[in-house]
C-alpha cells in the first residue's frame, strides 16, 4: 500500500487538524482505501461540518411531524394513515459541468431518498437559478437541465408539478438546481437505515457499480475554478428506466416483512450508505467487495467505494428472505448480490479478493466528523428609502406590462411544459399558479406543495430574507386553500470560510427558525450546498424553501384565475409600498439598493388563517398571493390566467401610485369573491385589512389614475420572452 | 365485458388507464406483466403510456418484440380490441398492428399541455360517445409524437377512413395532422394524446371519458 503524502491528504479534501483527527481514530496511519473513505465522509456535503451548528437551531417538530431531520428525508403524518415523505436537494456543481446528466442525476438522487423509505413519489418541484441571459452559457444550461429533469422525471412517471426559475449574475458561474420529491407512504410501513441483527445479511441491488461520480461529494464541497472542466468525469450518468424499475422492486419487497434497513447509495455511494447504517444501527458490517456487482474490470476496492453509480440501493433483510428478495429484483431485471454482514466489531472492513483492504470503526468516523463554529459578521442593515423618494414610472401600465415579460417575471410555461406534470392523474392545479395540488390517490385529500425564497431580498437582509422565503411558500400554499404542514430547506451558499458567507447563513437559519414557529411551520429535511462561488465570486444566498400543505377536499382548492365577471377583488393586508430590493426598482430603475421587506410573521399567521379559512368556507373564488411586482403584477397575473380583466379603483390614499401598485409589502393576497360585503365583514371580525379594490370586468386591466391595457397584450409580453431566447438562431445545442 | 392493462418494465401509466377503464366498467381491470403469454380472458387490451424499456433502441421497439406482444397481436387477428396511447401507440405501431411510425417532436421537446383534437369518425366502438367533426380536448405528453408513413400509406390511411383523431393545432409535426388512427379493421386504435387523463372534473375536464364509457358499451353489447 502506498505511502500517504501530505499531497495525497490535501488531495482528498482534508486539511492538517483533519487528518491528524484521521490519526488518532485510526492509530496509525490509513491506507488509501481508509484515507478515501475518510475524505467523503467528512466531505462538506456529507458531514455538514460548517453548517451542523446553526441547522441544529431550527424547529424540527410538531404533532404531526413522525420524523425530523436525519433521516433520508422528512416525514409528517397527513391522517388516515398516510404519510407524506419530503425532501430538496442541490445538485449545483454537478449540473454546471454537465447540465442534463447533473440535473437528471439530482432528480434520480432525491426521488431514492423519497422511496427508500417506502414512499411512492407523487409529486416533484425544481427551484432552478441560472445566470443572466446575455452569459454565452446560459442557454446551454437551461436547456440541459431542464431536458434532464424532464427526462428523469417523466420516464419515472412522477409528475413535476412546480418549481422556479430565475436568472441573476451572481449564478453566471454557479447554477442552483434544487430538485425536490415528495411521496406518499402508509404511516405504519415507513423503512429507515439503522441496521440491526447481528449476522444479517447486507445486500446490494440496483445497477452495477462503474467508476462514474468518484468523489462526487468532494468535488461539491469545493470551489469552482478555471480547471472545472476537467472534473466532468466525476458527474455521474443516469439511468432513470433503471430507477423505475429499481422503485417497483422496492416497493414490492416493502410489501413484505424482509427488510430490516435500507439506504440509497447517494453522495458517496457504497461508503456512505454502509456507515449510515451501521452507524445509525451501533453495529459493525464486513463487506467483500468482490461480491458487488461491477460494471467495468478491474475496480479497485477504492473505485468501488468511492464511486457515485446511480440507481442503487443497501439493505440488510431479514435472514432467509433473501431467495424470495431475489426473485423480486429479478423478475425486475436489476441485479441482486449480497455483499456482507452484520457483525458486532463496530468496525467496517472490507475484502478483496481474499485480503481485508480497509478496517475502520465506525462511530469515530461517522459521528465524530469535524464540527466547525466558523467566523461570521452580521450582514449590515441597509437604509430605507421612501416610495416617494423613487421615480413613478413614465407610464404604469407599461410598467407592469414590463414587469410580466422580464427573465424573472415572464411565464416559463417553455419549462414546464416539458416536464409531463399530469402523469399519475391526480394533478389537481397544475403548474403556473402559486402551488401545484396533487390529490392523494383515491381520496378527497389533496397536497399543495410550492417551492419559494428571494435570494436578493436574503443577500440585503439574511434574517429578513430567511422569514421571507418560509412566508411566501406559507402564503403560496394557503392561497389554495390549503394548510402548510412542514417544509425542507436547501442551503444554497458561497465559500462558509468567508465570514461574511457565513454571517449570511448564520442569519437565515435565524429567520427561518423565526418563521417556522410562528407559522407553527417545522422543518422536516433539507440539504447544505456550500462553496458555491466562482474565483471568489459567491452566490446570492438561496436558501430554497419547498412547502407541503394539506387539504382535506381537493373540490375545495381554488387558483388564481379570475372566475367571473362581476366578481369583487379584495386586497388583503397593508401596503406602505416597499419599494426596496423591489422587482420594480431591479427591472424599470435598474437599482438593486434599499432594504428586504420586513416580515410580520404574526400578520403573516392571521392573514393566512382568514383567507385559509374563507377559501375553506366557499367565500372565496380566487386567490392569489402578493410577491414579486407588487399587487400590479399580481393583478396581472390573474387576469393573464383567466383571459379577464379587470377594472381596479385607486385606494393608494397617501402611497404614492407606484409605490401602492410596486411596493413588495408581505402578508398580503389579492382574493375575488361574489360577495365583497360579507368578505370585508368577515376580515373586519378577525382584525384583518382588507379593502374593495374593484372588481373583475372585461378584457382589459383598467386601474383608475393609472390607465388600462388589453389582457391580451399582457400574455403575448408574458409568454413571449422565454420561447424567443431559447429559441435564439445562435445557439447550438 | 372484460379489459386488462399491459405492463411493461417502465410503462408508466397503466394505473392511470386502469382507473379510467374501471370507472367506465364499474368492475375491476387487470393488469398483465409482459411476459404472460395469455390474453383468451380479454375483450378489451389496453396498452398504456410510459417508457417501457426506457425508450431504448427506439420507442416502443423493444416492447414489441416482447413475449406478451405475439398475444396481442393473435388477439387483435381474431377481432378482439385494443387500444394504445402514446407509448402504446408506439409499440402497436413497432408491432406491425397499425401503419406508421412516431418520430421526434418536430421541435425537438418533450411536450405536455391539453390539445384540440377534432373527432374524424364517431361510427366506431371507441368514438361512438363524441359527434363526427366534434373539437374535444385531451392532453399530450411526449417527445416522439410525430406520426409519419410514407405517402403511398398515408394516402391508403386516409382513403379508407383511418384516421381517428387529427390536432387542431399541431404541435409535434405529425403528417396529416393525425393524432390517432385506426387499424383497416377498425379494432384496433393507438393515439398519442392521453384520453384517461381527462376523465374526471378535479382533472380539468371530462372530454377522455366518452371513448371509455363508449367503448365498454359497446364491448358489452
Amino acid at each position: 500500500m502506498s505511502e500517504i503524502t501530505p499531497e495525497i491528504v490535501k488531495e482528498h479534501g482534508l486539511n492538517e487538524a483533519e487528518y491528524k483527527m484521521v490519526l488518532d481514530i485510526m492509530g496509525r496511519e490509513p491506507n488509501l482505501n481508509e484515507l478515501g473513505i475518510f475524505s467523503v465522509m467528512w466531505s462538506e456535503h456529507c458531514s455538514y461540518k460548517s453548517s451542523k451548528k446553526w441547522l441544529k437551531t431550527l424547529p424540527t417538530e410538531a404533532p404531526w411531524v413522525i420524523c425530523g431531520p436525519g433521516e433520508n428525508a422528512g416525514i409528517i403524518d397527513v391522517g388516515d394513515g398516510d404519510a407524506v415523505i419530503f425532501k430538496m436537494e442541490s445538485h449545483n456543481h454537478p449540473s454546471y459541468i454537465e447540465p442534463y446528466q447533473g440535473a437528471a442525476t439530482g432528480v434520480g438522487g432525491i426521488m431514492r431518498d423519497v422511496f427508500t423509505m417506502g414512499a411512492r413519489p407523487i409529486a416533484n418541484v425544481n427551484a432552478l437559478r441560472f445566470g443572466v441571459p446575455e452569459h454565452p452559457k446560459t442557454r446551454h444550461l437551461v436547456h440541459g437541465v431542464v431536458e434532464g429533469i424532464g427526462g428523469y422525471g417523466n420516464c419515472m412517471g412522477v409528475p413535476t408539478v412546480a418549481g422556479e426559475v430565475e436568472f441573476d449574475t451572481s449564478y453566471d458561474g454557479n447554477i442552483l438546481v434544487n430538485a425536490m420529491c415528495v411521496g406518499l407512504a402508509k404511516a405504519d410501513n415507513i423503512f429507515y437505515c439503522a441496521a440491526a441483527g447481528i449476522g444479517k445479511p447486507v445486500v446490494y441491488v440496483g445497477s452495477k457499480t462503474g467508476r462514474d461520480g468518484i468523489h462526487g461529494a468532494t468535488m461539491a464541497s469545493t470551489e469552482f475554478t478555471a480547471d472545472t472542466e476537467e472534473k466532468r468525469p466525476t458527474v455521474q450518468v443516469g439511468d432513470p428506466f433503471t430507477e423505475k424499475l429499481l422503485l417497483e422492486a422496492c416497493l414490492e419487497l416493502m410489501q413484505t416483512d424482509a427488510i430490516v434497513a435500507i439506504q440509497d447509495m447517494g453522495a458517496a455511494g457504497l461508503t456512505s450508505s454502509s456507515f449510515e447504517m451501521a452507524s445509525s444501527g451501533g453495529v459493525g458490517i464486513d463487506m467483500n467487495l468482490d461480491m458487488v456487482p461491477q460494471r467495468e474490470e478491474n475496480m479497485t476496492p477504492y473505485e468501488m467505494m468511492l464511486s457515485e453509480s446511480q440507481e442503487r440501493m443497501l439493505m440488510v433483510l431479514e435472514p432467509g428472505k433473501e431467495d424470495m428478495a431475489r426473485a423480486i429484483f429479478e423478475k425486475w431485471e436489476l441485479d441482486f448480490a449480497v455483499i456482507g454482514e452484520i457483525t458486532d466489531t463496530g468496525r467496517m472492513r472490507l475484502f478483496h479478493k481474499g485480503e481485508m483492504v480497509g478496517d475502520l470503526p465506525i462511530d469515530p468516523l461517522a459521528q465524530a466528523s469535524p464540527e466547525y463554529d466558523r467566523p461570521w459578521v452580521p450582514t449590515p442593515k441597509r437604509a430605507p428609502i421612501a416610495a416617494k423618494d423613487v421615480a413613478a414610472p413614465a407610464d404604469m401600465m407599461d410598467a407592469i406590462k414590463t414587469l410580466v415579460s422580464t427573465p424573472n417575471g415572464c411565464s416559463k410555461r417553455w419549462v414546464w411544459e416539458q416536464y409531463d406534470h399530469m402523469v399519475m392523474n391526480d394533478t389537481v392545479a397544475r403548474p403556473g399558479g402559486d402551488a401545484a395540488v396533487v390529490r392523494i390517490h383515491g381520496t378527497q385529500k389533496g397536497l399543495a406543495v410550492t417551492s419559494d425564497v428571494t435570494p436578493r431580498y436574503v443577500f440585503a437582509d439574511p434574517v429578513e430574507g430567511g422569514k421571507q422565503a418560509v412566508a411566501e411558500t406559507y402564503r403560496n400554499i394557503t392561497a389554495t386553500g390549503a394548510l402548510p404542514l412542514a417544509i425542507t430547506d436547501n442551503m444554497n451558499f458561497g465559500n462558509p470560510e468567508r465570514p461574511e458567507i457565513m454571517g449570511q447563513f448564520v442569519g437565515a437559519c435565524e429567520g427561518i427558525r423565526a418563521a417556522c414557529i410562528a407559522l407553527d411551520y417545522p422543518v422536516v429535511s433539507g440539504n447544505v450546498s456550500l462553496y458555491n462561488e466562482t474565483n471568489g465570486q459567491g452566490i446570492l444566498p438561496t436558501p430554497t424553501i419547498g412547502g407541503v400543505g394539506l387539504i382535506a377536499d381537493v373540490d375545495k382548492t381554488i387558483g388564481m384565475a379570475f372566475v367571473a365577471e362581476g366578481d369583487a377583488i379584495v386586497l388583503i393586508g397593508s401596503t406602505t409600498g416597499h419599494l426596496g430590493c423591489s422587482q420594480y426598482l431591479a427591472e424599470i430603475l435598474n437599482r438593486t439598493d434599499g432594504p428586504a421587506p420586513e416580515v410580520d410573521l404574526t400578520l403573516e399567521r392571521q392573514h393566512g388563517d382568514f383567507v385559509r379559512s374563507e377559501i375553506l368556507a366557499g367565500n372565496v373564488n380566487a386567490c392569489h398571493d402578493l410577491s414579486d411586482g407588487g399587487l400590479g403584477v399580481a393583478l396581472a397575473e390573474m387576469a393573464m390566467v383567466s383571459g379577464l380583466g379587470a377594472s381596479v379603483v385607486d385606494e393608494s390614499n397617501d402611497v404614492p401610485l407606484h409605490g401602492w401598485l410596486f411596493g413588495e409589502d408581505q402578508a398580503r393576497y389579492v382574493a375575488t369573491t361574489t360577495d365583497a360585503e360579507a368578505l370585508l365583514a368577515a376580515a373586519k371580525a378577525a382584525g384583518v385589512t382588507a379593502i374593495l379594490i374593484g372588481e373583475v370586468q372585461g378584457q382589459d386591466l383598467k386601474i383608475e389614475t393609472a390607465g388600462t391595457i388589453s389582457v391580451s397584450k399582457l400574455k403575448d409580453a408574458h409568454e413571449g420572452w422565454m420561447p424567443e431566447f431559447m429559441a435564439h438562431p445562435d445557439f447550438e445545442d | 365485458m372484460k379489459a386488462c392493462v399491459i405492463v411493461f418494465p417502465a410503462s408508466n401509466c397503466d394505473r392511470d388507464m386502469k382507473v379510467a377503464l374501471e370507472s367506465s366498467l364499474g368492475s375491476s381491470v387487470d393488469m398483465v406483466w409482459h411476459r404472460e403469454t395469455d390474453l383468451s380472458d380479454y375483450d378489451l387490451v389496453a396498452v398504456p403510456g410510459g417508457f417501457s424499456y426506457g425508450d431504448y433502441l427506439r420507442c416502443g421497439a423493444m416492447a414489441a418484440r416482447s413475449p406478451i406482444m405475439s398475444e396481442v397481436v393473435k388477439h387483435a387477428n381474431q377481432g378482439g380490441h385494443v387500444l394504445g396511447v402514446c407509448n402504446g401507440f408506439q409499440v402497436l405501431c413497432e408491432s406491425g398492428l397499425l401503419p406508421g411510425v412516431l418520430m421526434r417532436n418536430a421541435n425537438l421537446k418533450f411536450i405536455c399541455k391539453d390539445v384540440e383534437l377534432k373527432v374524424e369518425r364517431n361510427d366506431t366502438v371507441f368514438t361512438n360517445g363524441y359527434e363526427a367533426g366534434q373539437i374535444i380536448t385531451y392532453p399530450v405528453a411526449h417527445h416522439d409524437g410525430n406520426f409519419f408513413a410514407d405517402a403511398e400509406t398515408l394516402k391508403r390511411i386516409e382513403g379508407q377512413g383511418q384516421v381517428a383523431f387529427r390536432y387542431v393545432d399541431n404541435p409535434n409535426g405529425s403528417a396529416d395532422d393525425i393524432a390517432g388512427i385506426f387499424n383497416e379493421a377498425g379494432n384496433v386504435l393507438g393515439l398519442m394524446p392521453h384520453p384517461e387523463r381527462l376523465v374526471e372534473m378535479p382533472l380539468g375536464g371530462l372530454d377522455g371519458k366518452p371513448m371509455f364509457d363508449s367503448l365498454i358499451k359497446s364491448l358489452a353489447a
